[in-house]
């Protein structure tokens, strides 16, 4: 079946050389760059700045012309996957279509070219933009108010655990545990850590969902909160989450819902109605804001009604009929972002929920996991999912069977997909699951996209079958083969200056 | 309504009956009945693109952008520095814009190249060897240099020079809400660092200075690397890159670790994000380095290729254990910022410095000569000035903007009424003022004699 949108062809364009680095292409007295002409007296520098604080060399920067900078980032370009290309079934990074439109719309002056010290009289439309945000982002989790600072998810995650220590401490309390199942993404320990508190590690049930008798036995008042993603990261609802929200509640302690896996219940059920008192969300991956290659994203953090006053500020909120002003809430944590957060993705995030809105994201959650269910029936002779029940968002299938069989793993498995056109699904993540293949459609891959998807899969499980050596070989088309990672890290080289001959 | 979703109705019932179910609802089977959302998302319903653009393109009609008739003297942090067309031609193409981390290198090759490139580039500016892919602002990199400092050391308290910018300093003590470090703010001595002031107290983990800093004045590195010395701390420097292409690099006067803020080198203002997050450090600190580090290795052929390495220290290895929590970073910025330096090269980035600080100088004499305005210090400048206005900052900005001028920052409004970085009783009548190579002379004069009505 053809794959409409689905496929990438993963070789370079022009042959497999390597790219000079930028460096190299350099050519001393080269240069791209243009100046205003402003008239402005040429004072030498040494006049106006005692000669002491000023450095005898210029900088060593790239010294080339604009073409050959065209022609180097371009050719980098071509040596890079994306989603643009082709299906990039990463799970748990939600890799869905990235609307043009909302990069039309951050493109445009009266947003981008906006200082962040404006007043607040001349920004009103940013204020708007992002007291209409929060209000959206409320709804959809049902909180009662949210910050937009935070930079990403785990920015998000390290500003809900100081509210949550701003809550309990404001009551008296000074709580030292978080728990966390051991199916978490490795930013909830890091953050607790960081949050000043013990992460306490509950196992999974057989069904990869939290088990509760495990979670009942670590309760006491100690624990300030649990931070749960729900879907969890095995793609699964947790089915007992009223329970597991009582439980919580009954020590005093508060919910956080890590938002990573937002997508597959937009408009279905919302964190704050499972009891969840914090929540964060990836802009970045929910509201189909491009991921800039690693970055950046946004991690807004909504909460129930009684942490609201904890929240970073200033918040953006209406103060009359048409007019918006800067808020700090009155026991406010602080700031967290150098400015009001990323803006321009914020900005993004918001254009997304008005060209869906209510009706919209409904759809996109009942296709993301429509997506899901069907690739994970469509593979169950070959790829087994880790866990045989309905998946959300995302499946979690495992190698076991290739690698005990043929030696063929699950990083061979995505390495041999690259050769197909794919990108490859996350791997051995969740840590619970051996052998993991953690796939994650997305709802903007259409069904021929996920046929091809299947049939590429399946023919790796043939290879494995038939030649598992040839399997282990991939990948062979890409711009570079597999790496030699070691050596990376054991002879560092993490700029060009490093390349000079290193002490043994 | 708008619709991104590939599928046709005819697909769904077909998708629907290869898995044995009756309606898009029952896939959501196992959420309990009791938490299901009756009703549907309070949200207006969605519209077309042409719809959402229009509501944009109103929306921004409130909002007043710099540019020929809102002249920008604001700096504090974010600079309105020459932004070419290549440079956003490049860094908007969809394969850096719409990938995501480099978890498979074999295919992220063009990512992995341009961060190594830049990570290159960035040690250069700061002296340093080391510099990671990035972090999220300015911000962030100084709480992250604060947690690598007080790990090294095992000590708490660490002293802030009050001339880091204000926000950066408010960050600091948010998250040391969590890590327990103890923030000291030192105030500044007519515009410097008044280090003498700092009382006897607990062994200190970081000298925190800002080169230029945040009223734009010119510090004496060398007094803060003595007194980190003295204590056995490491001397973290917030260093303007821009600044960097003329000043000392920080690392060749002692600097343990360099942070700043990028968004100078290619990034548009944006209402302040998203901006991109500089981090540099000495080889002894590199296991504990925050966030991702590019390396260069080769493939199994021999072909020289590029990975993320010593990921041993990161979150999602290492977990509680882990040396920060960041996970997404700000990638494309710093792609960005790879180009744009590459676009000006050695001698575009000193007189981009050069220009923006002959700008400076030259306003600041247009502006020193008027009634009703005195110099904030007396401390030696690059391309950043603080005034002293007879009229309210707040009151003279406005009447500026009125004249065509986004007039500077008020620092109250970013300091608030009493900050050790501003004599007392000052503060209120503060305006910090920053000139780029981009403002003219014409623009310059003009600005001055509105400067003159407006500061009475």
């Amino acid at each position: 079946m053809s794959a409409p949108g689905g496929k990438a062809s993963s070789a370079p364009l022009l042959g497999h050389d390597a790219e000079p680095t930028i460096f190299e292409l350099s050519v001393r007295e080269r240069s791209a760059y243009q100046l205003r002409t402003t008239n402005v007296p040429a004072t030498p520098l040494g006049e106006l700045v005692d000669e002491r604080f000023l450095r005898g060399e210029p900088v060593a920067l790239p010294e080339v012309s604009e073409r050959d900078l065209v022609a180097h980032f371009t050719r980098l370009s071509h040596r890079q996957f994306s989603v643009d290309l082709g299906s990039y079934p990463l799970g748990s990074c939600t890799m869905k279509y990235n609307p043009k439109v909302c990069d039309e719309i951050a493109g445009l002056a009266g947003l981008a070219d906006v200082h962040p010290a404006t007043p607040p009289g001349l920004s009103q439309g940013w204020l708007e933009l992002m007291a209409d945000l929060e209000r959206e982002l409320c709804a959809i989790t049902g909180m009662h108010a949210a910050t937009l600072q935070p930079a990403a998810g785990a920015a998000g995650e390290l500003t809900g655990l100081l509210l949550m220590r701003a809550f309990h401490e404001a009551n008296g309390e000074r709580r030292t545990k978080v728990v966390i199942p051991d199916s978490a993404h490795g930013t909830n320990p890091a953050s607790v850590t960081l949050g000043g508190y013990e992460v306490v590690t509950i196992p999974s049930d057989e069904h990869g969902l939290v088990d509760l008798e495990a979670l009942r036995a670590v309760l006491d008042t100690d624990v300030a909160g649990i931070m749960l993603t729900n879907p969890n990261t095995a793609g699964l609802f947790e089915e007992e989450i009223e329970e597991i929200a009582k439980a919580v509640h009954d020590v005093g302690g508060l919910l956080y819902y890590d938002g990573a896996n937002l997508n597959a219940i937009l408009g279905v059920v919302r964190p704050g109605d499972m009891g969840f008192d914090i929540v964060h969300m990836n802009l970045h991956k929910t509201f189909a804001t491009p991921h800039g290659g690693g970055g950046p994203g946004a991690g807004p953090v909504a909460v129930a009604e009684r942490l609201s006053e904890f929240l970073p500020g200033p918040i953006a909120r209406r103060t009359g009929d048409d007019s918006f002003g800067w808020v700090t809430p009155a026991r406010s944590i602080g700031r967290i972002h150098s400015w009001h957060g990323n803006a321009l993705v914020l900005a993004r995030a918001h254009a997304y929920l008005r060209l869906h809105g209510a009706d919209g994201l409904l759809r996109v959650a009942q296709r993301a996991v429509l997506n899901a269910n069907w690739l994970r029936v469509r593979l169950a002779d070959t790829y087994p999912a880790a866990y045989d029940r309905p998946c959300m968002h995302e499946v979690v299938f495992t190698a076991t069977k290739l690698k005990k069989d043929h030696g063929v793993r699950a990083l061979d498995v995505a390495k041999r997909l690259l050769e197909e056109g794919f990108h490859a699904p996350t791997v051995y993540f969740p840590l619970i699951v051996d052998e993991a293949l953690m796939v994650e459609p997305t709802e903007t891959e259409s069904p021929q996209t996920l046929e091809a998807l299947a049939a590429a899969l399946e023919r790796i499980a043939e290879q494995a079958a038939r030649d598992p050596e040839g399997a282990k070989a991939a990948p062979r088309t890409t711009p570079v083969r597999r790496l030699d990672e070691a050596r990376a890290a054991r002879h560092l080289v993490a700029t060009e200056d490093d390349r000079a001959p290193l002490e043994a | 309504m708008a619709d991104y979703l590939p599928h046709t109705d005819a697909e769904i019932a077909e998708m629907l009956g290869f898995l044995g179910l009756d309606s898009l609802d029952a896939l959501f089977a196992t959420v309990p009945a009791a938490v299901r959302l009756a009703g549907g998302l309070d949200l207006d319903a969605g519209l077309t693109e042409p719809d959402v653009l229009f509501e944009f393109t109103q929306l921004v009609e409130r909002n007043r952008a710099v540019g020929a008739g809102f002249v920008c003297f604001a700096g504090a942090g974010a600079y309105d520095h020459e932004i070419p067309p290549v440079v956003r031609a490049l860094s908007s193409r969809s394969e850096f814009v719409t990938a995501y981390t480099p978890y498979q290198p074999e295919v992220a090759q063009g990512v992995l190249q341009a961060i190594f490139e830049f990570q290159t580039m960035v040690a250069r500016l700061s002296g340093l060897p080391i510099a990671n892919a990035s972090l999220y602002d300015g911000a962030a990199s100084l709480v992250e240099a604060l947690n690598v400092a007080t790990g090294a050391t095992g000590r708490q308290r660490v002293l802030v020079s009050s001339g880091v910018h204000p926000h950066w300093r408010g960050a600091a003590t948010t998250f040391a809400r969590g890590t327990g470090h103890a923030v000291e703010v030192v105030p500044l001595l007519d515009g410097q660092t008044d280090w003498g002031s700092i009382a006897a107290g607990e062994p200190v983990a970081a000298v925190v200075l800002a080169q230029p800093n945040w009223l734009g004045c010119l510090e004496e590195v060398a007094h803060a690397r003595a007194l980190a010395d003295a204590h056995g701390a490491l001397l973290i420097v917030c260093s303007d890159p821009v600044a960097a292409g003329v000043l000392h690099a920080p690392g060749s006067q002692g600097a343990d670790i360099v942070v700043g803020e990028g968004q100078a080198l290619g990034t548009r203002l944006g209402f302040g994000g998203p901006y991109l997050g500089l981090f540099s450090c000495s080889r002894d600190q590199v296991r504990r380095l925050p966030g991702r580090l590019v390396g260069e290795t080769v493939d199994i052929e021999g072909t020289r290729a590029y990975v993320t390495t010593l990921r041993a220290r990161e979150q999602d290895i290492r977990r509680e254990k882990a040396t920060s929590n960041v996970c997404t970073n700000q990638t494309l910025m710093a792609v960005t910022a790879a180009i744009q330096l590459s676009w000006l090269g050695p001698k575009g980035l000193a007189e981009v410095a050069t220009r923006s600080a002959q700008g400076a100088h030259f306003c600041f004499s247009q502006l020193a000569v008027l009634q009703g305005v005195r110099p904030a210090t007396s401390a030696p400048f690059l391309r950043e000035f603080a005034v002293v206005t007879d009229a309210a900052a707040d009151t003279v900005l406005a009447r500026l903007a009125d004249e065509g001028f986004l007039g500077g920052v008020a620092a109250a409004s970013m300091a608030g009424e009493e900050d050790g970085s501003l004599s007392a009783g000052t503060a209120s009548n503060t305006i910090v003022i920053a000139v780029t190579e981009r403002r003219t002379r014409a623009e310059i004069e003009a600005f001055a004699t509105a400067f003159g009505k407006a500061a009475r």
